[in-house]
């Protein structure tokens, strides 16, 4: 087991009710889309850092290599733009590749294929060149990964044009997400976080999407709305719950897709509640929590009673012990804590 | 005077070894192939001064040799990626001129749609698949699309352009590892014309053959006089076949010099970067006056179809500026088109 997965095995989540359908794991819906998207698509394969050793990225890749082959599921060499790079043009002439990363920093030594080629293509081509991949990776903190192995990168992202960047945050979403990504014609990035590994949810047999580009209600409420993706917004509804044991109803909304983003239910919740927290797993400067803030500036300010609040990671780098973590990352009781503090207002 | 990259071919008599390969309507269409980019440059430099074209240029004029040297090799599904150098590459491989013009001076119908620029010539009919303006961009997606050739078991093969500077970048390296890992269908053809801008090799890279380069990721590696056409030819040939039948990558080095500045018109080797006499010494073994002197000799081209030729060139060169000017500019909505694929 890796060292510092222990405290993500530590993690309780609430039980499925298996009276509402088949109960999995995340790890298992994450494998079940690639197989199926492997067995009904030969243009997939799937590629990565260590995808067929015996962590099999988190368990995500187990059996695929036996199942489909190494030649549609391989080990790669420790060349990530030349692999970035080798996906798109991999992409561009007719497969679908889904290069899958441990570490989101990593993608980093990546942008210039990432960035500047596989989301520029279409575009640049005029349109004659699609560009169908997939950019999978395990997200988030896990004790001790500090600075350089959790950062949070979709918000440098969201401003690329030509990307597309997917954050599910339950197994149902997470296995119909990624179908979804592996289907779409445009680069799309899919971001796994760590925590919601060990979490188990409902999720049905064989395929299904998850339409990109469109949020989801996760609890109704009139007093506040409480908006995000992934873990944050896990933690997000954890928050809700806390604030309902003391009569404040806050609206829970998982994007499910940062980009492109569902503007429409943000403006409808913020029309009802007028009142705005944005949580997030990355820093709160530029990224996602910064446009969702400019978005009801821009589109929803009639509808605002108070200020919008952000919570997310300070302007400080990771730290790498659990004993500067605790300050670091915010928790439920901290988004409660900030709703609380609009809802007075 | 210094020269510091001279010239070490075999200047005209070079030709002798593989003429006998071709037909003489074969070699008299590589001339012509190689004084159309020639003619085209000419033009495209005459014409920059009046800004209709408001695009950067980089000029092949001097490296006519490798672009058609190399595409004569290659058939219409075989795939070239290339750099920001790519006017020779479009139009050896048989990209359509007027929507090459057309993209040089941003109209609607240009090959990318005056999106691209030209830096950005393509055209899938002939498979002039892709460029990149980042150093070294082209080349790992090159590489993927011979891994897509392999995987779905095509007989194409990719050819990637690529300059001297170019294999100073460490994707350049992870792709010669990679292709070499999986035996790619994949040719590296690198021009080395000794300068990155005006930055001198000597500066960039340390005093060692760039075959070793690339033959430390054991894939074959060789060097063709850049400026002998057929040479370039027979070296291309031989690492296609190897390609085609799963021998897996070549490297080609050509030396070969740029007769202009890196990009716009006209030389800027009197801003002392490099010396004029070294150009000069280079223009001694012109790849087109070199190959029409070998021509002529051997009674294959003579003063009245070279004039012919020339005339014809001359009016379908004019037609397509003529075209390019007349096209229509994007509107508004344009832009907005194909940032995403439905
Ligand atoms: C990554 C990157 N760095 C720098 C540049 C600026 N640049 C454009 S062309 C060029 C020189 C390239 O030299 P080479 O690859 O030898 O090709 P040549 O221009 O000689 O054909 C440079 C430095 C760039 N486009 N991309």
């Amino acid at each position: 087991m890796p060292w510092d997965e222990a405290l993500v095995n530590s993690l309780v989540y609430d039980k499925p009710d298996p009276g509402e359908g088949r109960v999995s794991t995340y790890v298992s819906a994450v494998r079940e889309a690639l197989t199926l998207a492997l067995e009904h698509d030969p243009r997939v394969f799937v590629l990565g850092q260590g995808v067929d050793d015996p962590s099999a990225m988190f368990g995500t890749t187990r059996g695929l290599q036996q199942q489909f082959g190494s030649q549609r599921v391989f080990d790669i060499p420790l060349s990530e733009e030349g692999m970035m790079g080798v996906s798109a043009g991999a992409a561009m002439n007719g497969m679908r590749p889904v290069y899958m990363h441990n570490r989101p920093d990593f993608i980093l030594l990546a942008f210039n294929q990432l960035v500047t080629h596989a989301a520029k293509f279409h575009f640049m081509d005029n349109g004659t060149t699609d560009v169908p991949m997939v950019v999978w990776a395990a997200i988030g903190r896990g004790w001790g990964s500090g600075a350089q192995h959790s950062q949070a990168i979709h918000g440098m992202l969201l401003g690329v044009p030509g990307l597309k960047i997917v954050m599910p945050s339950t197994p149902y979403d997470a296995k119909g997400l990624l179908l979804s990504a592996i289907i779409d014609n445009n680069p799309v990035c899919v971001f796994e976080h760590r925590w919601l590994m060990k979490k188990d949810g409902v999720v049905p047999e064989g395929l299904y999407r998850v339409p990109i580009g469109k949020g989801v209600y996760r609890r109704r409420g009139k007093d506040v709305t409480i908006v995000g993706a992934s873990h944050a917004i896990e933690l997000g509804a954890q928050a809700a719950s806390l604030l309902a044991s003391e009569g404040i109803e806050a609206e829970v909304i998982d994007l499910r897709t940062v980009k492109p983003l569902d503007e429409a239910i943000v403006l409808e919740s913020l029309k009802k509640t007028g009142r705005l927290v944005v949580v997030d797993t990355a820093w709160m400067k530029g990224g996602l929590c910064a446009e969702i803030g400019c978005l009801a500036a821009e589109k929803g300010f009639a509808d605002l009673k108070a200020p919008v609040c952000r919570v997310g990671l300070p302007d400080v780098p990771t730290p790498a012990g659990y004993t500067l973590e605790q300050f670091y990352y915010p928790d439920a009781a901290r988004i409660a804590a900030a709703a609380r503090g609009i809802v007075r207002v | 005077m210094t020269i510091r990259y001279p010239y070490t071919g075999e200047g005209a008599r070079g030709f002798d070894r593989f003429a006998q390969s071709h037909s003489g309507a074969k070699l008299l269409g590589l001339y012509r192939s190689m004084l159309r980019i020639r003619r085209i440059e000419e033009e495209i430099e005459r014409r920059y001064h009046q800004d209709q074209m408001k695009t950067p240029i980089h000029l092949v004029i001097g490296q006519e040799a490798t672009s058609v040297g190399c595409c004569a090799a290659l058939g219409e599904t075989d795939l070239l990626y290339s750099s920001h150098r790519t006017h020779g590459n479009y139009l050896a491989k048989g990209g359509d001129l007027k929507a090459m013009l057309c993209e040089m001076h941003c109209r609607i119908n240009g090959c990318a749609g005056s999106r691209g620029g030209s830096m950005h010539l393509i055209d899938k009919r002939v498979g002039m698949a892709g460029t990149s303006a980042i150093v070294g961009g082209a080349v790992p997606i090159a590489a993927g699309a011979a891994l897509a050739a392999q995987m779905k078991g095509e007989d194409h093969v990719v050819v990637v352009f690529l300059g001297d500077s170019t294999t100073e970048e460490g994707v350049a390296s992870e792709s010669l590892n990679f292709a070499a890992l999986k035996q790619l269908p994949l040719v590296f053809f690198c021009e080395n014309n000794f300068y990155s801008v005006q930055s001198p090799l000597a500066t960039r890279q340390p005093a060692r053959d760039l075959r070793t380069w690339a033959a430390s990721y054991a894939i074959p590696a060789v060097r063709v006089d850049g400026v002998n056409v057929l040479a370039v030819l027979e070296e291309t040939q031989t690492a296609v076949a190897r390609a085609r039948s799963g021998g897996g990558p070549t490297f080609i080095e050509a030396p070969v010099y740029r007769f202009r500045a890196h990009g716009g018109a006209g030389d800027d080797s009197r801003t002392g970067y490099r010396d004029v006499a070294e150009r000069e010494a280079w223009e001694r073994v012109d790849p087109l006056t070199l190959f029409s002197g070998f021509l002529m000799a051997g009674g294959m081209l003579d003063e009245r179809a070279t004039a012919v030729m020339e005339e014809a060139l001359a009016a379908e060169i004019a037609d397509a500026f003529e075209l390019a000017l007349a096209s229509p500019i994007p509107v508004e909505a344009d832009l907005y088109r194909h940032v995403y694929a439905d």
